[in-house]
């Protein structure tokens, strides 16, 4: 808490934001956030509200792609976290984001099985196999962009077979419209395996799955931007909010979500963001 | 008249801007890709599968729950019309807990070596489900609607159970049966929620209209507006049959009446 | 021959009926609405299930309560006229009569014979190519009729089948029907509210209140021996039923009758005595009379109606226990100065009486 009134007393000591904030506190804060942020999201605002009484945190959770779409469209919102740049470079071409989007988080794929593993898998060479019935996202969702290219990046790997990522993506029976449902049909034993963030095996999931871990240097690491919208309502707390996000607490909590820093020098950001 | 105006608006304009969304060069082009094509067929395959499922499934249910009276009779209708006000999501949850490989009939399924899910059949599964109740709710208005002095004079001549049924019942209930048939197919062939859950998306073998636009969606709206325009036009042609068949077929019946069957 | 007792048990509503027709014969079985005649057809057709009692048709059982026997419409030789005819709206006249002969498996090429054959019994072949709801309600009428008698049947039954007619119409086809029934080789159960079509068709009637039997025999019988108070004001008359208050008193006796003793001129014996007094048997007092009339009523003029219509005599309907019916003249009206609502003594005497077991 302590952490997060001296954010919040740094960012209302910059003069152009004190100005802004002299009139009557806005009392809704509303967060655009991609869908693999909702557990660490929703406790990041319950950080806040604690610290800022009568203030609400009101979040949108959903693919990235799609908040891009609806912020484009006007919809009203302080915040908006991507699970990827691409979404992030859209929303700023269109004239939506006020100051430079920051990178505070990144997450990367692992294989999951449910934990009953029909298929036998014991290796990530194991999904090449034929008649395993894999679950990925479809291609137009990050998650799904970024399965593949890691499957492409296995293909070269050594002790994978040539052609993996042919053979893996022959063994697909569903291209899913977001991430958690790859996570949710795996859970309930429908799939025998499925490519997730890292950040998508909670604690309620990882009961149900056993997680392979892809080696770095083939994964595909999703760098999370986040930024304050020119539309914001509330721009002086949304500051608060992005600085909390990219604070050591903030880092902390999203690290006990799966989620990894977005740099060793995670916390230098803060300044970068917060400037006007 | 001025919130009848607004209804009319309501329903009309977002229709009227997908269909001014594109251009219709743009329109025919996009329409002759293959994913499009595809999903074209596979949701006219699925929804006409399902719609069969739901008539023949569908019609002993109506027949006896117009008929009959009996003990949690009402639990049984409402328990029919569930689909109905389910979110399809739900739905299709509810089908992957049931007929997925660890639910209570997957496994049985399982041991006789199918599995349902993420296949083309489990999209006619989901379709039927949420479909079936539009179905099976206009099929018992009608039977209810069928005076009784008809099945007992038919009874009376001959006629056993089965031959009433579907010499005096069937034809009589027929307009409310055809447009029942009509609207659980538009309902099938606009499912979304279920298929996606239970079924998956696998472009030819999963992947209905509606996937397709919501995949399209995420990347590329105009194929996404090209893909709605043609569920929409679709849609269109089946709820306009629906209004137009019944008075076309009673004009023909009564053609037909003119000239007697040897 | 028919032979039947049919118990139906409904809340309220109890049918306990049983009576036997003669193959050829027609039996009406009359009352009010709300007696059970239908009932009785729809339990004969096979429609609904007996409570208890039995169906049997020359020898054949249809039905018995007891045995937990029912045989269904379909397999009853049957044929049912409803009262709104019920032809289907979906076939032409000609599949109309087709219907039952498709549905038993009659061979394709004898229907169209037997179609036409019962299109000229009821005198409709022309409208074979209609459409059912192209048709007047005689002409519905007489497809419906066609459309049972072409199968056949050993049991005709007949609901109202004048009452959705108009007056015209209905003359018609009452003589045309009677002459079609008197040919008919079937037991034919007609039921019907109109005392007149009971005197018409029944050889035998059966008179229904509130669902049993309240008298059943032969036409003549009927008209001579009411025993219900439907028979008599059906007949004309006016009825007393009760005992005789001392068997052994001759010449002269009374009978007990819920609505006061009535003097005759000698009692037959013990058991239930009918009384019947004609309307002409009455005399009208404005005092209370004396010398030899025994039986004296009184009451107030309820309604006046010329007899015939317009006619040299006038029918008194008063309001005494029970309700009484004279016939007297348009003088002796004139002459009492009567009028609705008056009280008046109504007088008969005990040789005026018609008295049976």
């Amino acid at each position: 808490m302590n952490v997060l009134v001296s954010i919040a007393l740094t960012v209302l000591a910059t003069p152009a934001l004190a100005a802004q904030s002299a009139g009557p506190a806005p009392s809704r804060l509303i967060v655009y956030a991609a869908a693999s942020l909702t557990d660490a999201f929703r406790e990041l605002g319950r950080m806040t509200e604690g610290s800022l009484p009568g203030l609400s945190v009101q979040f949108n959770f959903a693919g990235s792609q799609q908040l891009a779409l609806q912020l484009e469209q006007g919809a009203p919102a302080d915040v908006f976290a991507s699970a990827d740049q691409r979404w992030m470079d859209r929303a700023t071409e269109q004239d939506l984001v006020a100051g430079e989007p920051a990178v505070f988080t990144r997450n990367r794929l692992v294989a999951i099985v449910p934990s009953t593993n029909p298929a036998r898998i014991g290796k990530l060479q194991d999904l090449a196999r034929r008649g395993t019935k894999l679950i990925v996202a479809a291609e137009a969702v990050p998650a799904g962009k970024y399965s593949r290219e890691a499957l492409q990046k296995l293909a070269d790997a050594p002790g994978f077979p040539s052609q993996y990522d042919r053979r893996v993506l022959a063994n697909v029976v569903s291209q899913e419209e977001n991430v958690k449902a790859v996570v949710a049909k795996v859970q309930l034993g429908e799939a025998d395996a499925g490519v997730v963030y890292r950040s998508d095996v909670t604690p309620a999931v990882s009961r149900y799955v056993r997680v392979f871990e892809i080696p770095d240097p083939y994964n595909v690491i999703a760098s999370y931007p986040i930024a304050v919208l020119k539309g914001a309502r509330n721009a002086g707390t949304a500051r608060i909010f992005v600085a909390l996000v990219s604070s050591d607490a903030g880092q902390r909590v999203l690290q006990r979500h799966g989620l990894m820093p977005a740099t060793t020098a995670a916390a230098a950001a803060v300044p970068a963001a917060v400037q006007p | 008249m001025t919130l009848g105006g607004v209804l009319v608006l309501l329903l009309g304009l977002p229709l009227l801007s997908l269909v001014i969304g594109i251009a219709p060069g743009d329109l025919v082009a996009r329409l002759q890709e293959p994913f499009i094509l595809q999903a074209l067929r596979l949701s006219l395959l699925t929804s006409l599968a399902s719609t069969v499922i739901v008539v023949a499934g569908g019609l002993p249910v109506a027949y006896v729950l117009a008929t009959y009276d009996f003990r949690g009779k009402r639990a049984i209708e409402a328990f029919i019309d569930l689909p109905m006000v389910l979110p399809p999501t739900v739905a299709g949850l509810a089908l992957l807990v049931a007929f997925g490989r660890t639910g209570l009939a997957g496994q049985a399924l399982g041991v006789a070596g199918i599995a349902l899910p993420f296949t083309t059949l489990a999209v006619v599964v989901a379709q039927a489900f949420i479909a079936a109740p539009f179905f099976v709710g206009a099929a018992r208005a009608g039977f209810a609607g069928v005076d009784g002095s008809f099945l007992d004079a038919a009874a009376t001549l001959r006629g056993a159970p089965g031959y009433v049924f579907f010499r005096v019942l069937v034809p009589l209930a027929a307009p409310s049966l055809i447009a029942g048939a009509a609207m659980s197919w538009a309902r099938a062939l606009g499912e979304f929620g279920a298929t996606i859950t239970f079924a998956g998306n696998m472009p030819g073998i999963t992947q209905t209209m509606p996937l397709a636009v919501y995949l399209a969606l995420q990347s590329d709206l105009e194929a996404a507006i090209a893909l709605s325009v043609l569920l929409l036009a679709i849609s269109f042609t089946v709820l306009l049959t629906i209004r137009l068949v019944p008075s076309r077929l009673a004009a023909v019946a009564a053609a037909r009446a003119r000239r007697p069957a040897g | 021959m028919l032979d039947v007792r049919l118990v139906k048990r409904r809340d309220a509503f109890a049918l306990d009926v049983a009576f036997q027709a003669k193959g050829g014969s027609t039996t009406v079985v009359v009352g009010e609405s709300g007696v059970g005649k239908t009932s009785v057809l729809r339990l004969l057709a096979g429609l609904d299930r007996l409570d208890d009692g039995h169906v049997s048709l020359g020898g054949e059982r249809y039905a018995d309560a007891a045995g937990g026997l029912h045989v269904p419409a379909w397999r009853r030789e049957v044929g049912y006229v409803a009262q709104d005819y019920a032809l289907f709206p979906h076939l032409s006249v000609y599949e109309n009569v087709a219907f039952g002969l498709r549905a038993g498996g009659t061979p394709r090429h004898r229907i169209r014979p037997m179609v036409d054959d019962a299109l000229g019994l009821v005198g409709i072949p022309e409208l074979a190519t209609r459409a059912s709801h192209q048709l007047s309600g005689g002409q519905q009428q007489r497809v419906a009729l066609a459309r049972a008698l072409v199968l056949s049947p050993r049991l005709l039954l007949l609901d109202e089948p004048l009452s959705s007619l108009d007056l015209q119409t209905r003359r018609v086809v009452r003589v045309e029907l009677r002459g079609l029934l008197q040919r008919l080789p079937c037991v034919t159960v007609y039921v019907t509210h109109s005392p007149v079509e009971a005197l018409v068709f029944g050889d035998q009637v059966v008179v229904l209140d509130g669902g049993r039997v309240a008298q059943a025999g032969s036409r003549d019988e009927l008209l001579r021996y009411p025993r219900s108070p439907f028979v008599a004001e059906l007949v004309g008359t006016n009825l007393f039923v009760g005992r005789a208050a001392d068997p052994l008193t001759r010449p002269s006796a009374t009978i007990r009758t819920p609505e006061g003793p009535v003097a005759i001129e000698a009692s037959s014996g013990p058991g239930t005595v009918y009384l019947t007094v004609s309307p002409r048997e009455i005399t009208l007092y404005l005092a209370p009379p004396d010398g030899s009339a025994q039986n004296v009523f009184e009451g107030t003029v309820l309604e006046l109606v010329p007899e015939p219509p317009g006619g040299e005599r006038v029918r008194v309907v008063l309001g005494t226990r029970p309700i009484l019916v004279a016939e007297v003249t348009r003088e002796a009206v004139a002459a009492l100065s009567l009028t609705e609502g008056m009280q008046v003594y109504a007088s008969f005497k005990a040789t005026g009486v018609q008295q049976y077991a």
